[in-house]
């Protein structure tokens, strides 16, 4: 599967020939699970498995909570609260696949935030960032209309307040409000189809995370140091990397492991947390919440939204050079769905041509920067829209933009690197020698 | 369109306003830290005093509010207020609930649930230990709700034993000053004074006492399954670590050829 030369499945019995001439459905396994992995990769390579688990507990525990659900604008409430108390292990089905949402965003945003310092997203692997980019996009839309499915007033208001971000896009924005809304407003169409399509979304999901695992299967993984396998023989490749099973296998499972004891302990002891007590009243059109607030992993893409007021010079100057079409309203849509699609981009923003942010004395502060920038956004969502919080998110969005659309060009061009290692088995080794006292074969590149 | 434009300028409206009223320090009641038997990863509900609690409900609270989440027949479930079933099937008999196959009233049996609130304004008080958080904070970071909890039973508590007993009269409508409300003035009369049930077990009957009853009573009604669900917990994390354990061990064991090598040739 990967150009990084390994052995591949041999057939050896009668039947595994049949089978692998008809259909090489083994060979693909083993291949995939065989497939030559850089010895050298650290604890932030775990979150990919993470990411697997939690795909696979939202739809286990959501196909048991759907057989108890009933998406209707009268019984949704009741029903949610008649698997809290009837049905057989309800409450924990439904307390799993809640916070479970949560450990898929955890898990999601550390993946993101590894890819971003080690330069995952760098070719050849821009193919893996960008289905990884719609991954997260489908992740963020499944979680929204799940959160409407309880049918609380968080779910309602929720709904109201973002679907009413699609009614600001001028000229269109009214039929494509209506035709997510299923109608006027959040009513039961809204709930019907939000339903249907929290089904849907997460086996789209499953199939582009194949297509990301088969896309870096065929580039072979990056590692902490950016440098590529050696390829051009199978001895060389060796000694740069390990079998994925068993010795990345055991590696992640042990740290799922411990992740999950600390999910469980949040499920079992604590459950209602990162959940607003809001939504358990009943939604009712009629009384406002005094306080909406999304879900914790949009508060940082929310405080974008808010933080471009009409009084800002970009939104004005926007205003007047299109003649009032893009309004302040618009501005802050765009600005949100601008700072993913920043990300997104990143691959071709980025011109420094090191890979690994270990060997980039300068990007190093500037990621950090934007580490503690994504967290203060997050904060900042979740504050009133005053001051000084408004000025706040101004500063805190204008740093997400800046780091993508300026620094990230600029820093790949006046940037001296670091020397990076020839190999990774030179790294592994320096590393191994550093920790165990041992002769230190720190390796000095000729420059 | 005209309903999307209310709803959403509400909406927006209410992003506005949450300034004022959540988060501002002045805008919050204030909530005692009530110390309640079922806090923490050890706590457990004490079932005298959920019983206690469903007396205060039964003879105070069911005048105007209602519990139409909760089945009576739970009144005996385990890690509840533990009802003997000849006990449920004698209370439910006090309540009359709207049979749509009779389309007429009869009396409730234990497969019902409690009524619903009689008063069109009195909220049901199922869900009202969860719907309701007492502690915010400090600057919306959530570290009193870790340790404190999200406060629901101890705000209830709280409610009960706040009235000042001031009044004032806003277009015909007469609210009582109570300082764990948010906004002060509260339309619900003072439901408790102290000593306004008899405890068959003697318990006290202060003001104080019978505020923490009837909410750890409205806690259990929020969160029935709260003891099964802090034993899955248990249970969860006991086999996760054991599992971590032996992964660490295991993955170590597969390791160490490879460290020893590089050690070997360095």
């Amino acid at each position: 599967m990967s150009g990084i030369p390994h052995d591949h499945y041999e057939p050896k019995s009668g039947g595994e020939k049949w089978l692998h001439r008809r259909l090489p459905v083994v060979g693909l396994l083993y291949d995939t699970l065989m497939i030559p992995t850089p010895k050298n990769l650290n604890w932030m390579w775990i979150w990919g498995i993470v990411l697997t688990f939690c795909l696979a507990l939202q739809i286990i525990t959501g196909i048991v909570l759907v057989m108890h659900y009933t998406p209707d604008t009268g019984l949704a409430f009741s029903s949610v609260e008649h698997i809290m108390r009837n049905v057989n292990g309800g409450y924990m089905l439904r307390y799993l696949h809640a916070n479970g949402a949560s450990l898929f965003f955890i898990a999601v945003y550390a993946h993101i935030f590894r890819g971003l310092y080690y330069g995952s997203y760098k070719a050849p692997r821009e193919v893996t960032w960008i289905i990884g980019m719609l991954i997260y996009l489908l992740m963020m839309a499944t979680a929204f209309m799940g959160y409407v499915l309880p049918w609380g007033q968080m779910s309602f208001w929720g709904a109201t307040v973002i679907t009413g971000l699609f009614g600001a896009i001028p000229f269109v924005g009214e039929s494509l409000q209506t035709l997510l809304l299923g109608g006027p407003a959040v009513d039961n169409a809204t709930l019907t189809r939000f339903f249907s399509l929290h089904y849907l979304f997460p086996f789209l999901i499953a199939g582009l995370v194949i297509l990301h695992i088969w896309a870096f299967h065929s580039t072979g993984n990056n590692n902490p140091t950016g440098v590529e396998v050696r390829r051009t023989s199978k001895e060389e490749a060796e000694k740069d990397t390990l079998p994925f099973w068993p010795y990345f296998v055991m590696k992640d499972l042990f740290a799922l492991a411990v992740i999950l004891a600390v999910f469980f302990a949040v499920v079992g002891f604590m459950p209602n947390y990162l959940g607003h007590p809001d939504n358990y009243i009943e939604a009712n059109p009629l009384a406002t919440p005094a306080h909406i607030v999304p879900e914790w992993y949009f508060l940082p893409f929310y405080a974008i939204l808010r933080a471009f007021t009409s009084d800002v010079w970009v939104v004005i100057i926007a205003e007047t050079l299109t003649g009032g079409i893009i309004d302040a309203k618009f501005f802050g849509v765009l600005a949100m769905f601008g700072a993913i699609a920043v990300l997104a981009a990143v691959p071709w923003l980025d011109t420094s041509n090191v890979r690994s942010g270990r060997y980039r004395p300068m990007f190093k502060w500037w990621f950090w920067l934007l580490v503690i920038d994504f967290f203060a956004l997050m904060w900042l969502g979740a504050m009133p829209a005053e001051e000084p919080y408004a000025t706040f998110s101004l500063i805190a969005s204008a740093y997400w933009f800046g780091y993508f659309l300026v620094i990230m060009p600029l820093l790949g061009v006046i940037e001296k690197p670091l020397p990076q290692p020839a190999t990774i088995e030179e790294d592994y080794k320096a590393h191994y020698a550093k920790k165990t006292g041992g002769t230190k074969t720190i390796v000095e590149p000729a420059e | 369109m005209s309903m999307i434009k209310k709803l959403t300028v509400s909406a927006l409206l209410a992003l506005g306003l949450s300034t004022s009223g959540a988060l501002a320090a002045g805008g919050e009641g204030h909530v005692e830290d009530f110390d309640f038997s079922f806090e923490g990863p050890f706590g457990a509900y004490d079932v005298n005093q959920l019983q206690r609690g469903l007396q205060i409900y039964t003879e105070i609270c069911s005048a105007c509010h209602g519990l139409k989440f909760v089945p009576l027949r739970s009144l005996s479930d385990d890690g509840g207020p533990s009802l003997p079933e000849e006990q449920v099937i004698e209370y439910s008999k006090r309540y009359e609930v709207f049979d749509p196959e009779l389309d007429d009233f009869r009396t409730a049996v234990p497969t019902d649930h409690f009524p619903s609130s009689t008063l069109e304004n009195a909220p049901d008080l199922s869900l009202m230990a969860k719907a309701r958080a007492g502690f915010h904070g400090p600057y919306g970071l959530g570290i009193n709700q870790f340790f404190k909890g999200i406060g629901g039973p101890e705000y209830i508590a709280s409610l009960l034993v706040s009235y000042t007993g001031e009044e004032k009269v806003q277009a015909g409508v007469t609210f009582y000053e109570n300082t764990a409300f948010p906004g002060g003035w509260i339309a619900m009369a003072p439901p408790l004074y102290g000593d306004d049930v008899e405890f068959a077990d003697g318990h006290s009957t202060e003001l104080h006492h019978l505020a923490e009853d009837v909410a750890a009573f409205l806690m259990w009604t929020a969160e029935p399954k709260m003891m099964a669900r802090k034993q899955a917990g248990f249970a969860g994390v006991l086999f996760l670590t054991l599992l971590a354990v032996l992964l660490y061990l295991t993955n170590k064991r597969i390791w160490a050829p490879v460290k020893r090598r590089v050690k070997e040739n360095s």
